[in-house]
């Protein structure tokens, strides 16, 4: 009986048993890629909106406090969106024939709610709370990066559970003087001094548990 | 040789399964069991093979997910083809959501903070007040309102189940016109018209349900003012007619009774289910339990005693209980009022040794308890038994003291069924011309020898008022849908005559009308029914302030001192009735609300119809009970289709052999086999009201019973998640309790430290924990229906119950012990018990159940992969599983029902009792913010919160002073399968009761 196959053939089989697994785990490690990547998080990507609202205007231009519009921030786990009357209580003076505003004038005119898209999103089966990261101590540029030198709203980081486990296994690292929670601009000197000092000061404690944040 | 199982029959098990019951097998059997013994069912009594099999099954039913579809393994892959090739696709890139704010957004609103509104539930026309959450304008589940006295912050299922009522798809959404689509403003055009030609109201009727709303009362006067001849008639399927009569004869014009149990050490009952229906049965079942907690260290209870035809949830907590059949009540309650001397000639009922005995210790258990006892009688029994129950507590000087009699709260209380028959007299003699029914559906559940559907096809003008388009809708040529309470202003007494405030929590969602816009707009009112209301209470309150005032009591939910005034003279001495003949032989037929659905009223609420039935565990159907010694007489078991023939009429109803109702008798639930109830209850459970004769409201003799060898399949949770017999509810006498304070600890409880290879845990915060009084449980399902509303949990429907799919949280196993003729009963509440070394999660491959830091153990649906293994390894088996997406994703008014504090579970997940993880994590945040720890009652379970009687108790074990850290303390303390050293954090407190040591032979009082 000859041989049937050319001894190269006993390489070629490793290879492709090789090259298969190679394969299998290029396949796992790309879907990671595009898991992570913008396309799926959303990281910095500005979506289009009713009115082109630029945070960077109104917070670094203007020094309007996130809280005038953010009314909830600090008392309920949703931030709030403000209301057609919030906007229209300085635009009803200013910019008043803006073609930019048109909707926003209309919707308070007709009643019409604007419609935004969402930018910042958890699952259902997350229970975000923002008041209570806002009382201990965690500033919002934390989590929405420099909003005040963003023209177009986007999302800075990817908010994905392993990115909110990162701090709140070491809230240290990112804890802030409550008096700077508002401020986008403001670095620690000394984070991990500090950051430690708070912590105790603030009565924070790493909630990891599985229902702090599931149920 | 027994079986009485049918839950596996199939065609083959059912022709080998069927023999008659074998009651001399039964008592054998219990009597060679040395030492009391527990029982859910009578299949679990007689060891049947088949049960044992069913037992040690882990998932009857479960295996074969396709099995009904008839779709193989093959044709499924094919089909799922297309679908598994898009999953790819679709799960690339999230979906962008849109955020609508509000234009005007409204004063005090913090997005995502509840709000908390007080308002009523009328039901039957009382009162009770609630609190009512509201997320963003749409109210998601209700709260007893402290402040009322119907509540006292409980409520029952009716009350929790009303927030989905709310949200039916199915309610009538518009004016209809011989069933075309119409609007207010033609209906009142034509009304008007109609009413011109008859200017002093001749020919003009009304007819509504009982009304207490003082403010509709006034338009009723308004209208009889413009219309002197109009008439209003009143109808309700469990009118308390023979409550008012019974008060007429006794102190010659209607009243109230006000029962103060809180003041009882004794309470006689003649069939009264007082802690489970009327209009303060849940402020009852609060006073009677203050009386009976011997956790705190008391040393006395009060005792009572039931003599009732049907087992009912009051029964069930009884000391003393005897079946009496309908016929023998009146002479039995009349033999106890010979023997305390209340006057009245003993009945010509022929007693039995053991009834005399038991009389006679009651008569002077009566007589030693003057000023201190209570006797109450059942709205069912007749108007003489009511009589001699004011003539009892009169001759016992009660009157006064622990009864109160007062004013009547209704509006013209009438005795309904005369009003109802003088209706119909006046519609076949053509007397009637316009005809508005109010809120009621007579053409279902009026008597059936009425035949008020014939008689109202007579009259020229008719309109119904309804939330549904139902059967009277669809008989009258005008439908207006009616508004339900949570969108309606209004308002309402109490059974105390306590006016409550109901205001809407949202805009009406179909544009209906309240009960009180259409009585104003007959006589032409057109103000709002909020106007009428708060004109009403501004003409009768000072003028300056009322704003003030009105915010204060809209705030409270309370009118205050409101309260039905006392009647005076009324403890003079009340002669008993003369005693009436009666047919006492052959079967008797026993009618009764359905209790989770009343009349029908809720039948088309998912959660009602799911929630197992207090003492038979079924869902979903209505059934002819009979008592073990019947069964076994008729030849019948569960299950076997029966007719039954009452002059003439039958009906086609299954058999449930129900222990502890009276022999001789069938008693059916009314409310079932509506026609026209929506896309839940229509076509379930058979039509008993065509057997209800206005003869005969609530039993009527000379029934027969005939099998027609047919089965129907029932679903009945009786039997499943069974533990197995290892003492799950401990009892014991108030001597034996007192005698041995410990009694409920076993040898095995008492070793308590069993070694351990897990790590102890540390809580450095809370530990929270939940302690069940077993002893004031009265199993009325409550606790189910507002952990339902809470959490989200779906309905899964009759099929999926029969397969075990149930999926409430907490169930309430109800056990019998003893006799089956008369046993005694025993509900115990089993949620998770949340433990130590909880023996579900170690076997998790995903880690999708954990411990968390204050010990709960925590369920993340995200995470979890369907394994199912943690079910499989809980001994409580309190875990639920979703076999399929039972949560409803696409009726768009449900979805505002939800909690959105709470997942939506779909399927694949597993979930179970949560301790309210989201209330906990509520109030840790807020406590948090501010800096302090979280106080004892801060956190309040839905289940805790609900509970009439506060069986259940919630708090944080490692709070020195917390509430539920006392009731671990107590000796009464035991966990179930504490034997399996899982260290479970919700215990239970072992029953004590009271009975009477001089009664030695019939009643419960066998302790486990």
């Amino acid at each position: 009986m000859p041989q049937l196959f050319h001894r190269s053939a006993n390489t070629l089989a490793r290879v492709s048993i090789l090259g298969v697994l190679l394969l299998a785990l290029g396949a796992f490690g790309a879907m990671d890629l595009v898991n992570r990547s913008p396309y799926n998080t959303g990281v910095g990507v500005a979506r289009e909106q009713p009115v082109p609202f630029s945070h960077q205007h109104h917070v670094s231009g203007l020094g309007i406090d996130c809280r005038y519009c953010h009314t909830g921030v600090e008392k309920s786990a949703f931030a709030g969106i403000p209301p057609t009357a919030t906007c229209m209580n300085c635009h009803k003076q200013i910019w008043t024939n803006a073609e930019l505003l048109a909707p926003v004038r209309n919707s308070y005119a007709t009643g019409e709610r604007l419609k935004w898209r969402r930018i910042h999103n958890v699952p259902n089966f997350v229970q975000f709370d923002h008041s209570i990261h806002i009382n201990k101590g965690i500033g919002c540029v934390s989590c929405h990066g420099r909003v005040d030198q963003m023209p177009l709203m986007m999302k800075a980081e990817p908010m994905t559970m392993s990115w909110c486990l990162n701090c709140h296994r070491h809230p240290e690292k990112f804890v802030r003087p409550k008096s700077e929670v508002f401020n986008m601009a403001w670095k620690a000197p000394n984070q991990e001094q500090l950051g430690a000092q708070l912590v105790k000061q603030y009565h924070i404690r790493s909630r990891i548990r599985c229902s702090t944040c599931h149920y | 040789m027994l079986d009485l199982s049918l839950l596996r029959a199939t065609d083959d098990t059912m022709a080998k399964t069927d023999h008659a019951l074998d009651l001399a097998a039964f008592r054998t059997r219990l009597e060679n069991e040395g030492g009391p013994r527990l029982w859910r069912s009578l299949d679990e009594l007689s060891e049947d093979e088949n049960f044992r099999e069913y037992l040690y099954d882990e998932f009857p039913r479960q295996a074969g997910l396709m099995e009904e579809d008839g779709v193989d393994r093959r044709s499924f892959m094919k089909l799922m083809g297309a679908s598994f090739a898009l999953a790819g696709l679709a799960s690339c890139s999230p979906p962008v959501e849109r955020i609508v704010p509000y234009v005007n957004q409204p004063e005090n609103l913090v997005l995502g903070v509840p709000m908390f509104f007080a308002t009523a539930m009328p039901l039957g026309g009382y009162a009770t007040g609630l609190l009512v959450e509201s997320h963003e304008g749409h109210p998601t589940k209700v709260e007893g309102n402290p402040d009322h006295p119907a509540s006292l912050g409980a409520t029952n299922a009716f009350h929790q189940a009303s927030v989905l009522g709310l949200y039916d798809p199915d309610r009538s959404s518009t004016i209809r016109k011989m069933g075309e689509v119409s609007t207010w403003p033609v209906f009142l055009t034509e009304l008007q018209q109609h009413l011109e030609n008859m200017p002093s109201g001749e020919g003009l009727r009304l007819l509504t349900g009982s009304i207490t709303s003082p403010s509709t009362g006034q338009l009723l006067v308004d209208l009889r003012a413009k219309f002197p001849a109009s008439r209003r008639h009143q109808f309700e399927p469990t009118a308390g007619d023979n409550r008012r009569e019974g008060s007429r004869l006794a102190f010659g014009t209607y009243a109230d009774t006000v029962y103060r149990f809180d003041q009882a050490d004794l309470i006689f009952s003649i069939g009264s289910d007082f802690l489970h229906t009327g209009p303060g049965h849940i402020r009852y079942a609060r006073d009677f339990a203050s009386k009976r907690r011997v956790s705190g260290g008391a040393r006395t209870m009060n005792r009572l005693y039931a003599i009732e035809s049907i087992y009912t949830p009051t029964g069930a907590m009884a000391d003393h209980r005897l079946p009496v059949r309908a016929s023998q009540m009146e002479g039995f309650a009349r033999a106890v009022a010979a023997a305390v001397g209340s006057g009245g000639a003993a009945s010509g009922t022929p007693l039995t040794a053991a009834q005399s005995d038991w009389i006679h210790a009651l008569a002077a258990d009566l007589q030693a308890h003057r000023g201190t006892s209570i006797v109450v009688a059942g709205d069912e029994e007749p108007a003489s038994v009511h009589a001699l129950a004011h003539a009892l507590n009169s001759a016992l000087g009660n009157i006064g003291r622990t009864v109160m009699i007062v004013e009547p709260a209704e509006i013209e209380p009438v005795n309904q069924l005369e009003s109802l028959r003088s209706l119909v007299t006046d519609m076949n003699a053509g007397r009637v011309q316009t005809l508005l029914i109010i809120g009621e559906n007579p053409v279902f559940d009026a008597p059936a020898d009425f035949n008020f559907a014939a008689a109202l096809q007579k009259v020229p003008f008719r309109a119904h008022l309804g939330l549904y388009y139902d059967e009277t809708a669809a008989v009258c040529q005008w439908h207006v849908p009616e508004t339900h309470y949570l969108e309606s202003w209004g308002d309402a007494r109490a059974f105390d005559g306590t006016v409550a405030i109901i205001q809407p929590l949202i805009a009406p969602l179909y544009g209906g009308h309240p009960a009180s816009e259409l009585i104003g707009a007959i006589s032409g009112d057109a103000r709002s029914a909020h106007d009428i209301v708060q004109d009403f209470w501004k003409a009768r309150m000072p003028a300056i302030g009322f704003g003030d005032e009105w915010s204060r009591i809209l705030r409270a939910g309370v009118v205050p001192n409101t309260a039905s005034a006392a009647r005076g003279g009324a403890a003079a001495q009340v002669p008993a009735p003369p005693p009436q003949a009666r047919n006492e032989s052959g079967l008797e037929l026993i009618l009764r609300a359905d209790p989770t659905i009343q009349g029908g009223r809720f039948a088309n609420n998912g959660w009602l119809q799911e929630l197992p039935k207090p003492m038979t565990k079924l869902t979903w159907d209505n059934v002819a009970h009979v008592s073990p010694a019947t069964a076994a007489q008729l030849g019948v078991k569960n299950e076997d289709e029966v007719t039954l023939t009452l002059n003439g009429t039958t009906v086609v109803a299954p058999i449930w052999v129900t222990p502890g109702t009276a022999d001789d008798t069938v008693a059916v639930d009314f409310g079932y086999g509506r026609r026209r109830a929506g896309r839940v209850g229509t076509g379930i459970g058979f039509d008993a009201y065509v057997l209800r004769n206005s003869t005969g409201m609530w039993w009527a003799p000379g029934l027969q019973v005939s099998k027609n060898g047919r089965a129907y399949r029932l679903a009945t949770t009786q039997r499943q998640n069974t533990m197995e017999e290892r003492r799950p509810v401990r009892s014991a006498t108030l001597t034996e309790f007192l005698a041995k304070p410990d009694f409920a600890h076993t040898e095995a409880d008492l070793a308590g430290q069993y070694p351990n290879l897990y790590p102890e845990y540390k809580y450095d915060e809370q530990r929270w924990a939940m302690s069940i009084d077993t002893s004031v449980c009265t199993g009325c399902g409550g606790c189910v229906i507002a952990c339902q509303a809470e959490n989200n949990i779906a309905v899964v429907g009759k099929d999926q119950v029969i397969r075990e799919r149930v999926m409430q949280w907490i169930r309430i196993d109800r056990y019998y012990a003893g006799d089956p003729a008369n046993p005694t009963v025993y509900s115990q509440p089993v949620p998770c018990m949340h433990c130590e070394k909880a023996p579900c999660e170690p076997v998790c491959p995903v880690e999708a159940t954990t411990h968390s830091e204050d010990g709960i153990n925590e369920m993340t649906y995200n995470r979890c992969i369907g394994t199912r293994y943690c079910l499989n390894n809980c001994p409580y088996k309190v875990r639920r599983f979703n076999f399929y997406k039972y949560s409803d994703y696409t009726t768009e008014s449900l979805k505002f029902q939800r909690n959105p504090d709470v997942t939506v579970r779909s399927r694949g997940v597993m979930e179970k009792c949560s301790y309210c993880v989201q209330r906990i994590r509520t109030a840790r945040k807020r406590a948090d913010r501010e800096d302090r720890k979280i106080v004892d009652g801060e956190v309040i379970t839905a289940c805790a919160a609900a509970c009439p009687t506060e069986a259940i108790v919630f708090g944080d074990l490692n709070d020195p002073r917390s509430r539920v850290k006392a009731l671990k303390e107590s000796p009464l303390n035991y966990a179930l399968l504490a034997e399996l050293n899982t260290q479970p954090r919700t215990t239970y407190l072992a029953t004590v009761r009271n009975p009477n040591p001089q009664i030695k032979t019939a009643g419960p009082t066998e302790t486990a």
